[in-house]
C-alpha cells in the first residue's frame, strides 16, 4: 500500500505549480500520505505496546484471566526487596554516572586541545564506545576477578603488595597435629623442650608443586645431649599417613627458620632447616624452652579485593560504565569546544584572566548547552542500563547489582513470567524517563 | 495439583503389583509381536507431524537421525523438527496464545508440563502407555503422569546424581572414589592435607547449589519425602531440611577446602568450576554436578576420560533402597494434538530403537530398560547413563518442578537463598525461614 502511494505521488508532485486554492487540501493529503507509514509504524511499535503495557500492569500474572488486581503490582514493586534494591541502585546510577561522565569528558576535551597526538588520544578514549556493552561486561568481569592470578586489577595489587611485603615460603601450610598452635601468624610447639629434646613440626595442605626446591626424604631427628633438634616436614603421604610421625615417603621442608624461645618468650637461637627438614640448636643451657616458626614463613600473599562481591559490585559496574561513555562525552564536548568563538577566550586572557578563570568563567558557561546534552543523554542511558549488569555481575551478586531495567526483564521474562509486575516496572521506568524527555524536547525547541 | 501429585507419588504395593503385571503382560505381548513387527513397514499411517524442541546443532542432527529411523517404519509420516532453543517455554506460550502450537514438543520443565495440562492444552498419550510401561520402569513412567493420566514421555534423561573427580588429585591424596557420604567427608580432609582443595563449587550458578542440596535430601530421606518437599507439602522449616543442610554444610562450610574460598566459590559460574578441576596443576580435586560435566571437560580441557577424569555416583547417605535413587532432569515429549501419525511417532519414541540411535551418538541417557549399557559410546557415558535404567527410584530436579519464582530465578528464591547459605553456612535456621517465606510467596 505504501509502495503504491509512493509511485502514484510523483505526478502529483509534478503538478504543484498549479493554482493555490485547490492545492491546500491536496497538499495536506500528500503530507498525510507521506506521514502514514511513520504513523503506522509508531502506532504498531510504540503507541500500542505502551498502552497495552499500562493496561497489563493492572492485571495479575496469568493475564486477563487472573483478573484485575488494581495497584497490587505497583505495591509489589515497592515492597519486594529485590525490586527495592533495583530502584535504589538505579538512583545511585543516576546520581553518579551522568555527572562523572560529563566531568571526565570535559576535562579530557579541554586537556586534549593542548597536547600533540590528540587524535591518537581521542581514538583510544573513544574506542570503548565501539565495543558492545556485553563484551565490555565480560572483559571487566575477568579483570575484576578476585584471584590475583586471574584478575588484572588484583594482579596489580599483588605486584605492589609483594614489593612491600614478600609472601612466605609456605603460605597455605597448616599444622598436622594440635600440638602445634597458631601464634601471631606463626606456629608454636606447645610441648615444653629441654636440652636433649626433640621438636617435630608436621605441616600439611602443601601442594607438591609448592614445595621448596631441594627437599628430600624427611629425617627423624636424633636426640643429642645439650642440644634441641627437630624436623620440619610435609606430614603427608598418599592416604594421609600417620600424623605427627616422620614416615618413609614424606618430604622435609628446607629453608624454614625455626626459633627457640626461653621461658620468658625471648628468642635465644634461630636455625634454618636443611633439605631433610632437620634443624638443631646446639649448646643450649639447662632450662625449659619452646620452639616456633615465625609468621613470615606463613605470610599469605595479597588475596585480592572482592570487586564482584555484594559490597563492591555496584561501584565496579559504575567504573566500567563510565569507562565506556567517557569517550562519547569527550568527543561531543570537544566538538562544542572547536565551535566555540576563540576571540572570547583571547579577550579574557588579554584582560588578565588566569587559565582556571578562563575555564571556569568562559569555557564552561559557553559549553553549557553541549554539557547538558551529554548530561541528559547519560541520564536516559543510565535509566535503561541493563546489558552491562547482566554481563559483568556474577549471578550470586546480581540481586545486589539489580537495576530497574534488569528487574523488569527478570520479572517478566526470565523464568517467572509475571507480566503483570513486569509491566508495572516498565511503567514506573517510563514515568521516570518522561521528565527527562520533556526537558530534552524543551531544549530542542529552544535551539530551533 | 497437590492432591494429584500425592496420588501419583505414593505408589502403594497394590499399584506396584498392578504395574508389574502390566509389564509382564506387555513383555509377553511384545515378545510375540516382535518378530512380526521387525520387517513390517507401515504405509497406512500418513500425515505430517510438527515437532518443536530445544535441541540444536549436534543434538539436532541426533534427533533427525532418530526421525529417520522412524521413517523406515512409517515412510508416509513426515516429521518436521524445528529447533526453538532454550526459549521454548516462551515460544510455546506465544504459539498457544496464537492458537497454533506444534503437534509435538520437547520441554525440559516438568512444572510447565503440569501447567499446560491444567490449562487443557495437552492431549493424553494413553495410547502409548502399553509400550512405555513395557520399556520403562514404573518410576520413570510415573514422571510423565499428571492428574492420573499419562501426558509425557521422558525421552532423554540426564543423571544429576554424579560427582566428577580428578584422577591424579585423588591418587596424590591416596583416596579412592567415595561410595558413602561419610567416606566423602573423610576423603575431603585427606585431599586438603595433600595440598589441593577438595571441592570446586560453582556458587555463582545458584542451580548447582540447589542440585547438591536435592541430592543430599534425596539420599537421606528417599524419593517419597523428596517429592513432598518438592510440592511444598513439607515446610522448608522442617527438621529434615535442617538435617540435609547440616550435611551440606560439611561440604560448603569449610572455606579453606573450597577453591578460592567462600568468596571465590560465589563468583565462579558453572562451566568455570569444572575447568578448575582439570587445569594443570589442578586447583581443586572434584566438582559435584550432573552427567553433562563430561561434555565441558572434553571441550574445554585436555583431560582424557578414565585416565585424567572419572565419575562416581553421588555418595549414599542413608543405607537402604533409597541410596540408589537418582535425581534426573530431561526432555519430556508432549503432544498438543492426537492423530494416528502423532500416535505412531510417540509410540516409536518409547522403543529401545529410538533411544539407541541417539545413545550411540553420545550425550544421551534414558530410563529405557531395554537399552543395553553397550549402546553408550564410551566408558564414562556408560558409567553415568547406565544407572538410569537400573534406578529403582527416580525423581525430577526439584527446582524444575517448583514455581519458577522460587525454584529457578537468578538471585531470587532458592537460588539466591542457597548462595546466602554458602556465604553463611552456620545460619541454617535463618536460611530455612527465608526459604519457607519465599516458597510460601511463590506457591500462593
Amino acid at each position: 500500500m505504501t509502495d503504491a502511494s509512493i509511485t502514484v505521488e510523483p505526478p502529483a508532485r509534478a503538478v504543484p505549480p498549479g493554482p493555490a486554492s485547490g492545492g491546500a487540501l491536496s497538499r495536506y493529503r500528500t503530507g498525510a500520505l507521506f506521514l502514514l507509514p511513520a504513523f503506522v509504524l509508531l502506532g504498531v511499535w510504540l503507541l500500542y505496546p505502551t498502552i497495552y503495557t499500562i493496561i497489563r500492569s493492572f492485571f495479575g500474572p496469568s493475564g486477563y484471566l487472573g483478573g484485575w488486581v488494581g495497584i497490587d503490582n505497583y505495591r509489589t514493586l515497592f515492597t519486594t526487596s529485590t525490586l527495592v534494591t533495583a530502584i535504589k541502585n538505579s538512583a545511585i546510577w543516576v546520581a553518579v554516572v551522568p555527572a562523572f561522565v560529563t566531568a571526565i569528558g570535559l576535562i579530557f576535551a579541554v586537556l586534549i586541545e593542548r597536547i600533540r597526538w590528540s587524535v591518537a588520544f581521542k581514538t583510544v578514549v573513544f574506542l570503548p564506545m565501539a565495543i558492545s556493552a556485553f563484551a565490555t561486561g565480560v572483559t571487566w568481569r575477568i579483570m575484576y576477578q578476585q584471584d590475583p592470578s586471574q584478575g588484572a586489577i588484583n594482579a596489580l595489587g599483588r605486584t605492589v603488595s609483594d614489593a612491600v611485603t614478600a609472601p612466605g615460603v609456605l603460605p597455605s601450610a597448616i599444622p598436622s597435629t594440635s600440638l602445634l598452635q597458631p601464634d601471631g601468624g606463626g606456629l608454636v610447639l606447645k610441648t615444653p623442650l629441654h636440652p636433649g629434646g626433640v621438636a617435630l613440626f608436621g605441616l600439611t595442605a602443601i601442594a607438591p608443586a609448592d614445595m621448596p626446591t631441594g627437599s628430600k626424604q624427611a629425617l627423624k631427628p636424633v636426640s643429642k645431649p645439650g642440644a634441641i633438634v627437630g624436623t620440619v616436614w610435609r606430614d603427608f603421604k598418599p592416604g594421609g599417613g600417620k600424623l605427627g610421625v616422620v614416615e618413609q615417603g614424606e618430604l622435609g621442608i628446607p629453608g624454614v627458620t625455626v626459633q627457640l624461645h626461653d621461658s620468658s618468650g625471648k628468642v635465644v637461637q634461630s636455625a634454618k632447616t636443611d633439605g631433610a627438614g632437620t634443624f638443631d640448636f646446639t649448646g643450649v643451657p639447662a632450662g625449659t624452652y619452646q620452639a616456633g616458626i615465625g609468621s613470615q614463613t606463613f605470610a599469605k600473599p595479597f588475596g585480592g579485593y572482592s570487586w564482584l562481591g555484594p559490597k563492591l559490585i555496584t561501584p565496579s559496574l559504575l567504573i566500567a560504565y563510565i569507562w565506556i561513555w567517557a569517550g562519547f562525552s569527550m568527543v561531543v564536548v570537544a566538538a562544542g569546544l572547536a565551535a566555540m568563538p576563540r576571540d572570547v577566550l583571547e579577550a579574557a586572557r588579554t584582560d588578565g584572566a588566569s587559565e582556571w578563570q578562563v575555564f571556569r568563567r568562559v569555557t564552561v558557561p559557553l559549553l553549557a548547552p553541549v554539557l547538558s546534552v551529554v548530561f541528559i543523554t547519560m541520564i536516559i542511558n543510565v535509566l535503561k542500563v541493563f546489558d552491562i549488569v547482566i554481563a559483568l555481575a556474577p549471578e550470586s551478586t546480581q540481586a545486589n547489582a539489580n537495576v530497574i531495567a534488569l528487574a523488569m526483564w527478570r520479572t517478566a521474562f526470565s523464568g517467572t513470567f509475571d507480566f503483570g509486575t513486569g509491566s508495572a516496572i516498565a511503567v514506573f521506568l517510563f514515568l521516570l524517563v518522561i521528565p527527562v524527555l520533556a526537558l530534552n524536547i524543551r531544549r530542542f525547541r529552544r535551539e530551533v | 495439583m497437590r492432591t494429584d501429585r500425592k496420588v501419583v507419588i505414593r505408589f502403594t504395593a497394590g499399584v506396584a503389583i498392578v504395574a508389574a503385571l502390566a509389564i509382564s503382560v506387555a513383555v509377553f505381548a511384545g515378545a510375540s509381536k516382535a518378530g512380526a513387527k521387525k520387517t513390517m513397514v507401515n504405509t497406512s499411517v500418513s500425515g505430517n507431524v510438527s515437532f518443536w524442541g530445544i535441541w540444536s546443532a549436534e543434538e539436532q542432527t541426533a534427533i533427525e537421525k532418530v526421525i529417520q529411523g522412524f521413517n523406515k517404519k512409517y515412510p508416509n509420516v513426515h516429521v518436521t523438527y524445528t529447533s526453538k532453543g532454550n526459549d521454548i517455554p516462551t515460544v510455546l506460550a506465544t504459539a498457544i496464545a496464537a492458537g497454533n502450537p506444534p503437534d509435538v514438543a520437547d520441554v525440559a520443565q516438568p512444572g510447565l508440563v503440569k501447567q499446560l495440562v491444567q490449562q487443557h492444552h495437552l492431549k493424553p498419550i494413553t495410547y502409548a502407555k502399553k509400550i512405555i510401561s513395557k520399556n520403562f520402569a514404573p518410576a520413570w513412567v510415573k514422571l510423565g503422569v499428571v492428574n492420573k493420566k499419562l501426558y509425557a514421555l521422558l525421552y532423554k534423561a540426564s543423571n544429576k546424581s554424579t560427582l566428577w573427580y580428578n584422577v591424579h588429585s585423588f591418587k596424590q591424596a591416596g583416596v579412592k572414589a567415595p561410595k558413602t557420604w561419610a567416606q566423602l567427608t573423610k576423603d575431603a580432609k585427606t585431599i586438603k592435607a595433600s595440598g589441593t582443595p577438595a571441592y570446586s563449587l560453582c556458587g555463582s550458578s545458584g542451580w548447582t547449589l540447589t542440585d547438591m542440596f536435592e541430592n543430599i535430601y534425596l539420599r537421606t530421606f528417599g524419593p517419597a519425602k523428596y517429592n513432598k518437599l518438592s510440592a511444598h507439602k513439607i515446610k522448608w522449616t522442617d527438621s529434615s531440611v535442617t538435617k540435609a543442610l547440616k550435611e551440606m554444610k560439611q561440604v560448603v562450610g569449610n572455606s579453606s577446602n573450597l577453591y578460592g574460598g567462600t568468596n571465590g566459590a560465589l563468583q565462579t559460574n558453572f562451566p568455570q568450576c569444572v575447568d578448575f578441576v582439570y587445569s594443570t596443576p589442578p586447583k581443586a580435586a572434584m566438582v559435584i554436578e550432573a552427567d553433562f560435566v563430561a561434555n565441558e571437560i572434553l571441550q574445554a580441557t585436555t583431560a582424557k576420560p578414565v585416565k585424567d577424569f572419572n565419575v562416581v555416583s553421588f555418595p549414599a547417605i542413608t543405607r537402604g533402597a533409597d541410596a540408589g535413587a537418582i535425581e534426573t532432569s530431561g526432555d519430556e515429549i508432549i503432544t498438543f494434538r492426537n492423530t494416528p501419525a502423532i500416535q505412531a511417532f510417540m509410540k516409536y519414541l518409547a522403543t529401545p530403537k529410538a533411544a539407541e540411535i541417539w545413545a550411540k551418538l553420545g550425550g544421551f541417557g534414558t530410563g529405557n530398560i531395554h537399552v543395553p549399557a553397550s549402546a553408550y559410546p564410551d566408558a564414562i557415558t556408560r558409567k553415568t547413563e547406565a544407572p538410569l535404567t537400573k534406578a529403582k527410584a527416580a525423581v525430577f530436579d526439584m527446582s524444575d518442578e517448583q514455581p519458577a519464582a522460587f525454584g529457578s530465578t537468578t538471585g531470587q528464591g532458592e537460588w539466591g537463598i542457597f548462595q546466602k547459605f554458602l556465604q553463611n553456612p552456620s545460619q541454617i535456621k535463618s536460611i530455612q525461614q527465608q526459604l519457607e517465606a519465599a516458597a510460601k510467596a511463590a506457591y500462593k
